[in-house]
């Protein structure tokens, strides 16, 4: 197969191959510019963890380092999308995403429903998300719920390098806006990427393991702790099917019922808090649409309702591991009226 | 000292780019006898799922691979000996073929052969080798597949030949455009390749539209193939399943491709979850969308087929000895067909579907072997 590259090489081939496909795409945000090697930058580091390093000097004039104003350049790449240009924006932190929501959920999820489909706003919003880099209650949190929840908005949550060239290149070319969620601990994951452009299409959830006796229903990083439960429990008999939902809007609907009716049991595994979240959602529509299917309570194996503590000790416990979910898998596979 | 009567059953190498299989079920049980052929257990590649037959007669001692274990390639399964074989002489075989599968692949082992790349008439063409002595082999691949069609031909035939798979046009890590997608660009590549790999003189092996591609490189230069072996080849009849090759070009998704895959095959359950994944990897990518519906246009005329090889064939046939391998529960393209390829030997394989190459790649193998046998 092809050359293996890491998350963040993907990502930044993504952007590459996009920007020179098509003029109307630019980069902005806090720090995008340069990044070591680059002559004349390097005080810069393409973006906060490298992500788009060299893109600056590649581009001349397409790669636009902003103030620190979220509200602003936020503003502005909805802006630059409603007149033609295809922004990638990189707001660093989700977590920061509060100072813009306006723009974002009254305004760019709004236009092409306001102006009776004329309008299109062709905007990514690339972010990073989740805990586990001893950051803390305000730099480590899995927010895309609350994009999920907003009609008009896509959202993305890739777990390998494969997913994050081909969705990214996906959400570039698409033309409404698109909240891309990067985990800041998969940067450095490795992984088989064709050089060509290729698109992932939205809303078609990726069956990552086969197994016929539970379904586990997750995302993003979650998906390596969940495929490394179901290795576990795969020597012990329990064969798991892994559904990586790889975009939570649109949602891949389809693929988790046809898994839930032929294994009869589901553990949804997510990162993000556990109310009106990923994880509720899928367990009501599993409980909706394959009721007769189920042969066992549906089982959640999410963060606490809590911030991400500071403490270390604590943020290893906050953290959704393989061993509940082994916990969880082994609930449901041996539940009995 | 190992007991020599104690005979080692392997994980097959099915393929140039197979570093493990995984042991879905075991057919056989410990203490059964087995006899030459006799089918010994399940066996799921990368690629493809499989059924591995006995090589050697006597009694299942011992079974160690696990089902749903990865197993590195040549690695012990399970041991063939003799009822007075004692169990200490084969538990220290156990033991060390334990550590082997627990080991996993080497890091070196796991690139595989490297692919070559070659510039044809501005095109970038890439083809990969195996084998260091006897005749070029050259394997064209169908529409839609790629050099990695051949995993289970390109390594066995490399035992003899000089063994080479290319990507056409289109397809594969080859160049996406085909231009106006005919069978004489896709044969450019082919005799393109030949030049690259400097071979006066060459077998080649086609496989439904690689058929109709391996009769076009020939007819240009006939004096420069040996022989000429076509799988389910495109071009000796009208008929031709329409609706999988329309569905193969549009479908986007895993729900719309897995059950037109599964018609390539007389038994859908050797579809893996795999293949269907890097089907839909191919078909993502940039330009390959054009690429198949131009080449649809090549393949069909309304729901007919459009090319025509049957002509060339009864010119090449008196130069080139021409071999015929087709399935006979073949969905996509009939296996009478096969009776309008002037003058070649025929080999209807009773219960394969499309991809005999694939579903009965030992039978496909001795067809060639006999053709390169026959030109001499």
């Amino acid at each position: 197969m092809a050359r293996t590259i890491t998350y963040r090489e993907a990502i930044n081939e993504a952007l590459a191959q996009e920007m020179e496909r098509d003029e109307s795409v630019i980069v902005m945000g806090e720090d995008n510019a340069g990044g070591e090697g680059s002559p004349g930058e390097q005080d810069a580091w393409g973006g906060v963890l490298g992500v788009t390093k060299g893109l600056y000097h590649k581009f001349p004039g397409r790669v636009l380092d902003t103030p620190i104003s979220e509200s602003a350049f936020i503003g502005a790449a909805i802006g630059a999308a409603t007149a033609g240009m295809r922004p990638v924006a990189e707001l660093m932190f989700v977590d920061f995403m509060g100072v813009c929501f306006d723009q974002i959920y009254n305004q760019a999820a709004k236009f092409r429903y306001m102006f009776g489909g004329k309008a299109v706003t062709p905007v990514v919003i690339r972010t990073m998300y989740g805990a586990g880099l001893r950051a803390a209650a305000q730099h480590s949190q899995c927010l895309y719920p609350l994009f999920t929840h907003i009609p008009g908005l896509k959202v993305v949550v890739p777990s390998t390098p494969y997913d994050a060239k081909g969705l990214l290149t996906q959400a570039i070319r698409d033309n409404d806006p698109v909240m891309f969620f990067e985990h800041k601990a998969l940067y450095d994951m490795a992984g088989p990427v064709p050089e060509e452009g290729y698109a992932v299409p939205f809303g078609e959830a990726n069956v990552v393991r086969e197994g016929g006796d539970v379904t586990i229903v997750t995302l993003g990083r979650m998906v390596h702790t969940s495929l490394e439960a179901a290795e576990q429990l795969a020597t012990a008999g329990v064969q798991c099917e892994v559904v990586d939902l790889r975009t939570t809007s649109p949602l891949d609907e389809d693929t988790v019922l046809e898994s839930v009716e032929g294994t009869g049991r589901v553990v949804v595994v997510d990162e993000a808090h556990p109310r009106c979240s990923v994880a509720t959602d899928i367990s009501a529509l599993v409980a909706k649409k394959a009721f007769g299917a189920l042969r066992a309570p549906i089982e959640m194996v999410t963060a606490p309702h809590t911030p991400v503590p500071f403490s270390s000790t604590l943020e290893d416990l906050y953290m959704p591991d393989a061993q509940r979910i082994v916990n969880a898998i082994k609930t449901v596979a041996e539940w009995t009226r | 000292m190992t007991d020599e009567r104690i005979v080692a059953v392997t994980m097959p190498k099915w393929g140039l780019s197979m570093q493990l299989g995984k042991i879905t079920s075991w057919i056989v049980a410990e203490g059964d006898d087995v006899s030459v052929g006799d089918e010994l257990a399940d066996i799921e590649t990368d690629k493809i799922a499989g059924t591995l037959e006995a090589a050697e007669a006597g009694t299942l001692r011992r079974i160690i691979a696990r089902v749903g274990e990865d197993v590195p390639v040549s690695g012990t399964i399970a041991l063939i000996a003799p009822a007075d074989v004692s169990d200490d002489d084969l538990d220290a075989v156990v033991q060390e073929a334990r550590a082997v599968i627990d080991a996993g692949v080497p890091d070196e082992a796991a690139s595989g052969p490297a692919v070559e790349t070659a510039d044809i008439g501005g095109r970038k063409i890439c083809y990969v080798g195996a084998g260091q002595d006897g005749d070029v082999v050259l394997l064209v691949h169908g529409y839609g597949g790629d050099r990695n069609s051949w995993l289970f031909l390109q390594e066995p035939l490399a035992a003899r030949h000089r063994v080479y798979a290319l990507d056409l046009p289109g397809h594969g890590t080859s160049v996406k455009d085909v231009g106006d997608g005919s069978v004489d660009i896709l044969a450019d590549a082919v005799l393109g390749v030949l030049d690259a790999i400097g071979a006066e003189r060459a077998h080649l092996v086609g496989h439904s539209l690689g058929g109709a591609v391996a009769v076009a490189a020939t007819a240009r230069d006939p004096r420069r193939i040996g022989s000429l072996t076509l799988i389910a080849p495109v071009g000796f009849g009208p008929a031709v399943n329409s609706g999988f090759l329309r569905g193969f070009a549009n479908a986007q998704t895993r729900r719309e491709l897995k059950p037109l895959i599964g018609q390539l095959f007389a038994d859908e359950s050797l579809v893996t979850r795999q293949l269907i994944d890097d089907l839909l990897a191919y078909k993502r990518l940039d330009g390959v969308g054009e690429a198949l519906h131009a080449l649809l246009g090549t393949l069909l005329d309304g729901d007919s087929q459009r090319a025509d090889s049957a002509a060339a064939v009864r010119v090449i046939g008196g130069a080139v000895p021409v071999t015929v391998v087709w399935g006979s529960a073949d969905r996509i393209i009939p296996p009478a067909q096969a009776e309008s390829v002037a003058g070649a030997v025929c080999y209807l394989l009773d219960g394969a579907g499309h991809m005999p190459h694939m579903e009965r790649p030992a039978e496909v193998q001795a067809a060639i072997e006999e053709a390169i046998a026959r030109a001499g």
